[in-house]
């Protein structure tokens, strides 16, 4: 088992979003994946959060249709992770804290 | 209205000097519509229009208005938008071509319901569509008002800032060469009109991050809160309306005279409208049964005056130094009912600024007798 | 790197533990975020900095923003602040007419290049170089993005456009001009400055660009001027994707990010107007 900490969250407005992805690529801590198999309301693809969001804002503010709502957690979350991806995605996120 | 009546009633009592002065046309104009409340001008240099605005910009700033040297003609009529968009009683203009680059502006401001006059001192009257049918695009009218002399257009002017707050419409003022450079004993003191309406369309910024902040634009007048921000059709709809009780409620005027068993009516606006006169006159003392109209209002044009004079006169005589515009309105006033002819010319002088050397009253005079001899 | 095997976190409503919110879906001056423009469009970007910046600045109820013409023109329906519609390339005198009757608002106009640099450029250096304490906004993307993604005087040699579909060239459509540094050498002008919004590091320098140039429009120093260069994806014939390299690539190596000029120490230039 391993443990990814988020110190922060976002709220995403799926049905806002026109799959740009640019806040997939803004998003220092590659913690954002768009989605491959399902769309929105206008037939775009969107983002979804993975563990290891730091609440600092990239996403909202490079985003051109305001998908974004952002949150610093009070407290960090831990995610539990089941089967551990491969070290070298593992390191990059844990290293980021 | 006769003309003895627009003179009297230019000369209530206000702040500024209510005694007559001896000054130039455009300086009147100008301390009149300063008189009017105008506190900002913008205008770039043009013969005959020139003087007016040597005039503000000497006279505007001293009463804490604001007078700018536009790079061009269409920028002015940019300032002037701006200005009027905050509420500030506002003018512009220029002469004939100047006019023309301003007519994109001045169609939009008036899909905008913003007041603005707007002077064309004109050279020669070639002006005249371009004034009431308006050279910009789309269905939008101006109400526009020709005075004959200084005195006239000193009342005018200051009624155009009335008419343009009533309305909220650009009111465009059709001056000339004569009006502009003659000399003339006369009172620019404020002229009461009777209350306007409130300002609070106006913009000052203090209805931002109310959740209401207020919009000017000539495509909308409501922030609208969707993705699309604009139904033109809805819009436009709306403003034409507006536009059309404009058209019916504001009050066209003529001078008339001798029209009491008059077999011909020479019809004739502006400084031109005086040697006319002056002719019917002396025609009608040597018993020639010939009258005169002379348009005040060329927007809304004064149909019905036509129309009353068309029901006893056999012939209209249309007398204008141009090539012959407004004898298309007469037309459409008096329709099949008499017939009507055209008796002026263009007249442009050596200098091109449309002094008129046939402009006199012996070959006005020639004229219209000609005309009576055709229809007898 | 993989990452299909992370759990996807549900993201759809606020969180539950105790957290602060940081940045909203819309901030306070933009009421609601709809708006028709394409995806990867970079002008909402610039917008919500814009009004980031006023309301940062409090200058919310002194506003007054003028609109150009171009695909950013019905934006202006999604703004808290008071707008003033004008005519395509004739913001900047409407600008100095509005500055001119209230000089104590806080008067800023925003332009695309087309507005600006075709259309309006009479009207932009004039209104720079009587130095009008007011602030222009102009959003480069290097096309008339309304009309699908036209060529403007902005557009850089090379580029592909529906009229130099073969990209531009000096010879056939002359060179660009560089705007900020044409206002730059104009005595009115008191603070000029070129920014982007295709990074959100971008986004963060472009926004202090933007305070200055109101601090300095406050301050009654003469004209302030602020190029975002911004992503057209359609109109540069890239994916949403790719506008941001496009950018850093072809666009911002001739309108080059930085501050111009900046003269906003110098309490003694003054512009035109009160």
């Amino acid at each position: 088992m391993a443990t990814i900490r988020s110190t922060g969250t976002v709220v995403i407005d799926v049905d806002a979003c026109k799959g740009c992805d640019l806040c997939v690529a803004a998003c220092p801590v590659d913690v954002l994946v768009m989605t491959t198999d399902e769309v929105n309301v206008r037939g775009y693809p969107y983002p979804q959060l993975l563990p290891g969001c730091v609440g600092c804002k990239a996403c909202s503010q490079i985003c051109p249709d305001f998908v974004f709502q952002v949150y610093r957690f009070e407290t960090p979350v831990e995610h539990e992770v089941s089967d551990p991806p491969p070290e070298s995605s593992l390191e990059s996120s844990e290293g980021v804290q | 209205m006769s003309v003895a009546q627009v003179a009297s009633s230019g000369s209530s009592a206000s702040e500024s000097a209510a005694e007559p002065e001896f000054l130039e046309g455009s300086e009147a104009i100008a301390r009149a519509m300063i008189s009017a409340g105008c506190r900002f001008f913008a205008g770039y240099p043009m013969t005959p229009f020139t003087e007016v605005l040597e005039a503000m910009a000497k006279h505007l700033p001293a009463q804490g208005g604001s007078c700018v040297n536009a790079e061009s003609e269409l920028e002015a009529v940019g300032m002037a938008w701006g200005a009027a968009a905050t509420g500030t009683p506002a003018a512009t203009g220029s002469t004939g071509q100047g006019l023309s680059l301003m007519q994109e502006s001045l169609a939009e401001i008036t899909y905008a319901r913003l007041p603005l006059v707007v002077l064309n001192m004109a050279r020669a009257q070639g002006d005249y569509f371009q004034a009431t049918r308006g050279g910009g695009h789309g269905d939008y009218r101006h109400i526009v008002l020709a005075p004959k002399d200084v005195t006239e257009a000193v009342y005018l002017v200051q009624e155009a800032f009335h008419l343009a707050a009533i309305w909220r419409n650009p009111v465009l003022v059709m001056g000339d060469y004569y009006i502009a450079h003659t000399w003339q004993s006369v009172s620019t003191a404020r002229i009461d009109f009777g209350p306007e309406p409130d300002r609070s369309w106006a913009l000052d910024g203090a209805t931002g991050g109310t959740g209401k902040a207020k919009l000017i634009s000539p495509i909308a007048d409501t922030k609208r809160g969707d993705d699309v921000g604009y139904d033109l059709a809805e819009f436009y709809g709306r403003r034409g309306a507006e536009l059309d009780v404009m058209g019916r409620e504001v009050q066209p005027r003529a001078e008339t005279g001798f029209l009491e068993g008059a077999d011909l009516v020479v019809v004739a606006y502006g400084t031109v409208a005086q040697y006319v006169r002056e002719a019917v006159a002396n025609l009608r003392a040597d018993g020639a049964k010939v009258g005169y109209i002379r348009p005040i209002t060329l927007y809304p044009f004064p149909t019905e005056v036509l129309r009353n004079a068309a029901s006893s006169a056999k012939a209209f005589a249309v007398y204008e130094n141009n090539r012959g515009q407004m004898i298309e309105d007469v037309m459409l006033s008096v329709m099949e009912r008499a017939d009507v002819r055209f008796i002026g010319g263009l007249s442009v002088d050596s200098s091109g600024f449309g002094i008129a050397p046939d402009l006199d009253v012996t070959s006005v005079r020639a004229r219209i007798q000609t005309t009576l001899e055709e229809i007898s | 790197m993989t990452t299909r095997s992370l759990p996807i976190i549900e993201s759809t409503s606020a969180p539950t533990q105790a957290a602060k919110l940081v940045d909203d879906f819309t901030p306070g001056l933009i009421n609601q975020g709809a708006h028709h423009l394409c995806p990867g469009c970079g002008e909402p970007i610039a917008m919500r900095l814009i009004m980031e910046a006023v309301e940062e600045l409090e200058l919310a109820q002194k506003t007054i923003a003028i609109f150009g013409i171009g695909c950013y023109t019905a934006y202006s329906n999604n703004l808290d602040v008071e707008v003033l519609q004008a005519l395509h390339g004739r913001a900047p005198s409407l600008a100095t007419g509005v500055k001119r009757s209230l000089p104590d608002s806080l008067v800023l106009t925003v332009q695309g290049d087309g507005d600006m640099v075709n259309e309006g450029l009479q009207e932009v250096l004039h209104t720079m170089a009587r130095g009008e304490s007011v602030t222009c906004f102009l959003l480069n993307n290097g096309v008339f993005g309304e009309t699908g993604g036209h060529m403007t005087a902005a557009t850089v040699l090379g580029q592909r456009t529906k009229n130099s579909l073969e990209g531009r060239t000096a010879q056939e459509h002359g060179y660009p001009i560089v705007i900020s540094d044409l206002i730059a050498r104009l005595d009115g002008a008191a603070y000029v400055a070129r920014g982007a919004v295709n990074t959100h590091t971008n986004v963060a320098r472009t926004k202090k660009m933007v305070k200055e140039a109101l601090a300095v429009q406050t301050a009654g120093l003469g004209g302030s001027f602020v190029e975002i260069l911004t992503m057209c994806p359609t109109g540069w014939f890239v994916d949403t994707l790719d506008a941001p390299d496009y950018l850093n690539d072809n666009i911002e190596p001739i309108h080059r990010f930085g501050v111009v000029l900046d003269r906003s120490d110098d309490s003694r230039h003054h512009g035109a107007g009160r």
